[in-house]
């Protein structure tokens, strides 16, 4: 595990971090097929609701700030096992829980990882599906900040569920099972930002709310997830 | 004299209480039960905008109730059991699930009947209606990882991060959902402007809900003995048990 002479007064929490976070991008982008993977299955399910409802323009303004959302939440669901579960696998993990290094930054580390390599591209890629359902500039604005608030959330949260399902019977779908009602305030308050600029109404407290839950989500889901890895490892 | 806690943080003490405690909320939950419904039924008066339909109250509200205070009496189990690294706060935890679960689907079902006749459809995305749906999903949550994992100790503690992740959440989905409901106005219908209950049918429902309280505790605690004679059957204060050595 890298170098350990800058181990100081945290107790190597900023090296643990940037240490997990290089190895998880380096990994990454070794495997760079299965994020272009991920970011189709993204583009794939926002193609699919016009298909299934009606290529109405005004229609699908209406729908796109939601469908965008939930196609955002299932492209994070989809990526999720990811994240510990080839480490577990390898025994990489086990290795991590017992490093002198504090196993919450470790876990922090790989969230940001994760949320760089799936999260970001689905926020870039965004505005091209929003032209697709007919948003207009405003609109794609405060989605795209809305889903750069929310996205982050979205991994962090599903730390916490892709901690607690390692190497359980059926993961996938329990998966879905434990995280989808946890994203529920995201979602709301994501696709409400877009609801509400459309409306002519104010933004801030949308964005605030989605800033609020990216702040408690930061602080509080590393320490549940690292928990929860110890547990699965126990 | 103070009360030794300790003692019956033990399976082995607790179980024989557990089935004292249990039978006697359930006698009470009967009593209670009796009383509520005969004020229900018998005593209350027909409701002057809402006709008899309203009495589905009786039953509706104390399990939409139950279903938000179950989970909260879960995630402190929970927190015990973590925090204390305590086998039977994690058992009580697990006990309680499927009862907050079957109360949150009453209160669910029981409103769709309601809302039937008053407002005319089963289902409106009223935001109490949808956070106790949510709610319902939390509580499938938590068995279904339960159901998932074979050992017990690790189902019971991934079980506790994952009711308190839930616990900090619940409060957070209710907000979100008024909110998203108030912003979307028009589709659902209000109750808020609804007129003040009369005594009868508050005392009703409060007689209602402390049955449906005794009633969920008994049940949890012959479901917790079950679950201590399960994972305690190699123990030998099971074998000295009565019922079991006659067989």
């Amino acid at each position: 595990m890298g170098a350990r002479d800058s181990d100081d007064h945290d107790g190597g929490g900023t090296d643990a971090f940037a240490w997990a976070l290089r190895r998880d991008l380096a990994i990454a982008l070794r495997t760079r097929s299965e994020l272009a993977v991920q970011l189709l299955f993204y583009a794939i399910v926002v193609t699919l609701f016009p298909l299934a409802t009606t290529p109405e323009r005004n229609l699908l303004s209406t729908m796109g700030p939601g469908v965008l959302w939930v196609a955002a939440l299932l492209a994070a669901l989809l990526s999720l096992p990811r994240m510990f579960a080839l480490d577990q696998a390898d025994g990489s993990l086990e290795q991590m829980a017992l490093s002198p290094w504090p196993l919450p930054a470790i876990v922090s580390g790989k969230i940001a990882a994760h949320w760089l390599v799936t999260g970001l591209p689905v926020v870039l890629l965004s505005p091209i599906a929003a032209l697709q359902y007919g948003l207009d500039g405003t609109a794609i604005a405060v989605l795209v900040a809305g889903l750069a608030l929310g996205t982050p959330v979205l991994s962090l949260i599903g730390a916490i569920g892709a901690a607690l399902t390692l190497g359980v019977r059926g993961g996938g779908s329990l998966l879905a099972l434990l995280v989808l009602p946890l994203y529920v305030p995201v979602l709301i308050f994501g696709a409400g930002a877009v609801d509400a600029v459309r409306g002519g109404l104010a933004v801030d407290a949308n964005l605030s709310l989605l800033g609020a839950g990216l702040i408690v989500a930061a602080l509080g889901a590393p320490f549940a997830a690292a928990a929860a890895v110890r547990i699965a490892l126990d | 004299m103070a009360i030794n806690w300790y003692h019956y943080a033990s399976p082995a003490t607790f179980h024989p209480l557990a089935g004292r405690l249990a039978a006697a909320f359930a006698w009470l939950a009967a009593a209670l039960t009796a009383a509520g419904l005969w004020i229900g039924f018998v005593v209350a008066p027909t409701d002057a905008t809402q006709g008899e339909a309203y009495r589905i109250i009786f039953i509706h509200v104390p399990t939409a109730w139950m279903a938000m205070f179950i989970y909260l009496v879960m995630a402190f189990w929970s927190a015990l059991a973590l925090g204390f690294n305590t086998r039977l706060s994690a058992m009580m935890a697990q006990s309680l699930a499927p009862t907050g679960a079957l109360m949150a689907l009453l209160a669910l079902w029981t409103g769709a009947f309601w809302g039937r006749p008053t407002w005319g459809t089963y289902w409106a995305w009223d935001a109490r209606m949808t956070s106790t749906l949510i709610l319902l999903f939390l509580y499938l949550g938590v068995i279904a990882l339960r159901n998932a994992i074979d050992d017990p100790r690790r189902a019971d503690k991934a079980c506790a991060v994952l009711t308190l992740v839930g616990a900090v959440n619940v409060p957070i989905i209710y907000f979100s959902v008024r909110w998203w409901n108030t912003l979307h106005q028009g589709a659902s219908v209000s109750l808020t402007s609804a007129p003040k209950m009369a005594t009868i049918m508050l005392t009703g429902m409060l007689v209602m809900t402390f049955a449906c309280w005794f009633w969920c505790i008994a049940v949890a605690l012959w479901r917790v003995q079950a679950i201590i004679l399960e994972r305690e059957r190699g123990a030998g204060w099971v074998a000295a048990l009565p019922a079991v050595r006659e067989t």
